[in-house]
């Protein structure tokens, strides 16, 4: 019953992180039609927004370690401690938190200066030209991270008054055997608000109610006098938003380096492909589903009657839902049904 | 023609060539005699070159980045530069600190990545267009077996760096090739009794093992010695190298009915899945009526650094610790300390030592040609190099000395004092008959 529970949180967590990178993805195939290579490399931007902040906050000076004698040795105090003392160190201590901050202008940004900049060029092109051009953008921006980065994973740790283990067991009246770490826990409900707060945008305002409208009807809409191409552009942006938070958030569970958007494209496009192109529900259901189906494949038992399985669950589905649903769970019909 | 031009022609070709034979023959006993026989002989050359091939990225940078930092010192001591360091303890010594055989020492670095595709593409570039004469370094086993076998084609030394698999001096042994690090079965029979000491006889046991050679046979080492306590395995299951998250492979543990989880990872690896354990509260729980324990067999410094308080009270072996109190050992952490402001990782420690028995192999045969130089190496005893009189045994190209078991401390004295020596096994404790593992060393060129 444990391992149950446990696998359960498991996949909400990997889940958390599919929905997130897929609801971006089909945000931008949904209104713009382009199939975007590149936003895996949105989240890795995000996970180094979080490891720039980290870096800002701590800035340090070289100090002596008078507790080593055989040897000048000397350690680094962040500036912030020096001047705050206590207080300093709680706000380097929350870093990963406080860079959402940081992320959310910046990521904004560069969504918007990619569309405008690059992206607006080839939407009258076909999918194969826009895969190569946006698999191209990704591998540019994995390497101008790299460059200023490095090569190597960064820590960057989760605060410490929620590095902990969470006594969940008890919260579900399991008993005290059922621990999950506090993070991961954060994680999925921070994913749960951003995919909440995305769908009410859509769903409660103006401007979501026209860019819905132009989803599904471009022209007439222009027709009407808006600017549907302006909300697009901005819905870029916030699709870059979502997929920068997914980064920033998940630094304490993984440490990033800069290639690890690339681990989770390929997983989140067959997450929107068996959620249904084009479908925002389908993106977040297919991404808990599939984080869900992933996690309890790893089980002992399961791997023990079919090796493996943990590793090509995912594309297992995808094969089964492609040929028994081809527009996916939720798709629209006739979206990559040709 | 006349017949007696002739005969003075063939009589003065038949002279010279006797004088060029007789002219010549002598130098076959001198220093320097095989020039030309072997690959990148530096003949009168005023340098040579060496080549460190280290992880400078991927899950086992960090230590790569500190076994080059070894190496830039250890090239430094050998010319004549800074204090000396355990050229000045070891013994027998041929060296006189004027570089090897009177050539000044340079190097050429590589990045091995941690991909054994890489490793042998930096190595080769190393011997090709660099002129390299011996190949050091590395810090994974899949790597080392991968650069020693190149090595051995080549002709060229190959003393490796952080290898822990029993294949690399194993299955895989060659010629060419020398370890002064310890291997898995050593660490399973070192750490064996301290586990059956802390943690009874009577325990199961879970395995996170690395999926490629070192994992594969630290996995098979450990779980035999522990077997031979009376420790059951419960589970060995394979992680693939640079996971990242391994809480899938975590989760499962909680319910397996095991109460002691082995690590058998390394490098940020480790750093990753003992935090990741520790996160879902392994050390907190209690299974089978005892408290859960988590094991890392191969330990190092650096890697407590990185997992912080997470390896406080966690057992695991070591091939050297900085905190030895051994002339030699103090001598080169003060050196290394003074040069870099930190002491040096295991992996630094094994690689000075390699390059300086390297070198001292070389002054002793008087000469590169790698021939004289195994010569000089195999059955080598020695002594002043840390852990206390050491065995380069010849039938395996294997070191043999003292090995450490260490815990993570609990209160540490200052921010290096991570690690605390538990024990240090015997010599003979850990010895092994050669065979056990296969493979052969195969011939020198």
């Amino acid at each position: 019953m444990d391992a149950f529970v446990l696998q359960i949180l498991n996949g909400l967590d990997k889940g958390s992180a599919y929905a997130l990178i897929a609801l971006g993805l089909t945000l931008v195939f949904g209104s713009l039609g382009v199939v975007n290579f590149a936003h895996g490399a949105k989240f890795t931007l995000g996970a180094f927004c979080a490891v720039s902040f980290q870096q800002l906050l701590t800035i340090s000076r070289k100090v002596k370690d008078e507790s080593v004698t055989f040897f000048d040795a000397y350690k680094e105090v962040p500036y912030l401690e020096i001047w705050w003392g206590d207080t300093g160190s709680m706000i380097i201590d929350w870093a990963v938190p406080l860079s959402i901050f940081l992320a959310i202008p910046v990521m904004l940004l560069i969504g918007l200066v990619l569309e405008r900049g690059l992206y607006q060029f080839f939407y009258k092109r076909t999918h194969a030209e826009q895969i190569l051009v946006t698999f191209g953008l990704a591998i540019v921006i994995q390497e101008v991270i790299k460059t200023f980065y490095g090569a190597n994973p960064i820590p960057t740790p989760a605060p410490a008054m929620l590095s902990g283990t969470a006594p969940i067991g008890v919260w579900l009246g399991l008993g005290e055997s059922v621990a999950y770490p506090y993070w991961r826990l954060v994680y999925f409900l921070f994913s749960l608000l951003v995919i909440g707060l995305v769908f009410a945008f859509l769903r409660y305002t103006t401007f979501g109610m026209v860019v819905r409208a132009g989803m599904s009807d471009r022209e007439t809409v222009s027709l009407l006098g808006l600017n549907v191409e302006r909300r697009f552009t901005i819905l870029f942006g916030i699709a870059s938003v979502v997929a920068g938070l997914a980064g920033v958030m998940y630094t304490p569970i993984v440490p990033p380096d800069y290639h690890m958007g690339m681990e989770f494209l390929v997983l989140s496009f067959v997450v929107v492909v068996v959620g249904g192109m084009g479908s925002l529900p389908g993106a977040v259901a297919a991404g808990f589903l599939l984080g869900i189906l992933q996690s309890f494949a790893s089980m002992n038992e399961i791997k023990s009657l079919l090796p493996g399985l943990d590793q090509i669950i995912v594309y297992l589905i995808a094969v089964i839902v492609l040929l028994v649903r081809p527009r996916g769970l939720m798709g629209q019909k006739g979206v990559m049904e040709d | 023609m006349s017949d007696d031009f002739n005969k003075k022609r063939r009589d003065f070709l038949k002279s010279t060539a006797a004088l060029g034979v007789a002219g010549m023959a002598p130098t076959v006993f001198v220093r320097n005699a095989w020039a030309q026989d072997f690959v990148n002989n530096p003949g009168k050359a005023a340098a040579i070159t060496l080549g460190f091939n280290v992880p400078q990225t991927g899950p086992y940078a960090d230590e790569g980045a500190d076994e080059l930092r070894a190496f830039k010192l250890a090239v430094k001591h050998l010319n004549g530069e800074g204090d000396g360091g355990m050229l000045n303890t070891m013994k027998p010594m041929a060296l006189q600190g004027n570089g090897i055989l009177g050539k000044k020492v340079n190097y050429v670095t590589g990045d091995t990545q941690t991909k054994s595709d890489a490793a042998r593409a930096s190595a080769k570039r190393m011997i090709e267009k660099d002129g390299a004469l011996m190949i050091s370094g590395g810090s994974s086993s899949g790597v080392a077996v991968a650069v020693q076998s190149l090595c051995h084609e080549a002709g060229v030394m190959f003393m490796a760096g952080l290898t822990h698999s029993n294949d690399t001096t194993g299955k895989d042994k060659r010629k060419y090739g020398f370890r002064h690090f310890f291997n898995a079965y050593m660490s399973g029979q070192s750490l064996a009794p301290v586990l059956g000491e802390r943690y009874g006889t009577d325990r199961k046991a879970y395995h996170l093992t690395a999926d490629y050679t070192w994992g594969w046979t630290q996995e098979e080492s450990i779980k035999n010695a522990t077997e031979g306590l009376g420790w059951q395995t419960v589970e060995t299951v394979r992680t693939p190298l640079g996971a990242g998250d391994f809480s899938q492979y975590i989760t499962p543990v909680l319910d397996s009915g095991a109460d002691v989880l082995i690590l058998n990872h390394y490098g940020k690896d480790m750093v990753n899945s003992l935090t990741q354990a520790v996160q879902f509260g392994l050390r907190d729980k209690q299974v089978n009526g005892k408290d859960f324990q988590i094991v890392v067999p191969l330990f190092s410094r650096l890697m407590a650094q990185g997992a912080g308080e997470n390896i406080k009270g966690i057992l695991g072996s070591t091939n050297w610790n900085w905190a030895l109190q051994d002339a030699a050992s103090q001598a080169f952490v003060k050196s290394f300390g003074q040069e870099y402001g930190f002491p040096p990782s295991q992996a630094a420690h094994t690689c000075y030592v390699q390059t300086l028995l390297y070198a001292n192999a070389v002054e002793t045969a008087g000469t590169f040609y790698p021939c004289e130089v195994i010569s000089a190496l195999e059955d080598f005893q020695f002594d002043g190099l840390g852990n206390g009189p050491t065995l380069y045994r010849g039938a395996d190209h294997q070191c043999f000395k003292p090995v450490l078991v260490v815990e993570g401390n609990d209160n540490p004295s200052n921010q290096f004092d991570l690690l605390k020596v538990v024990k240090q096994v015997p010599t003979e404790q850990v010895m092994y008959d050669p065979s056990i593992f296969g493979g052969e060393l195969g011939s020198c060129k």
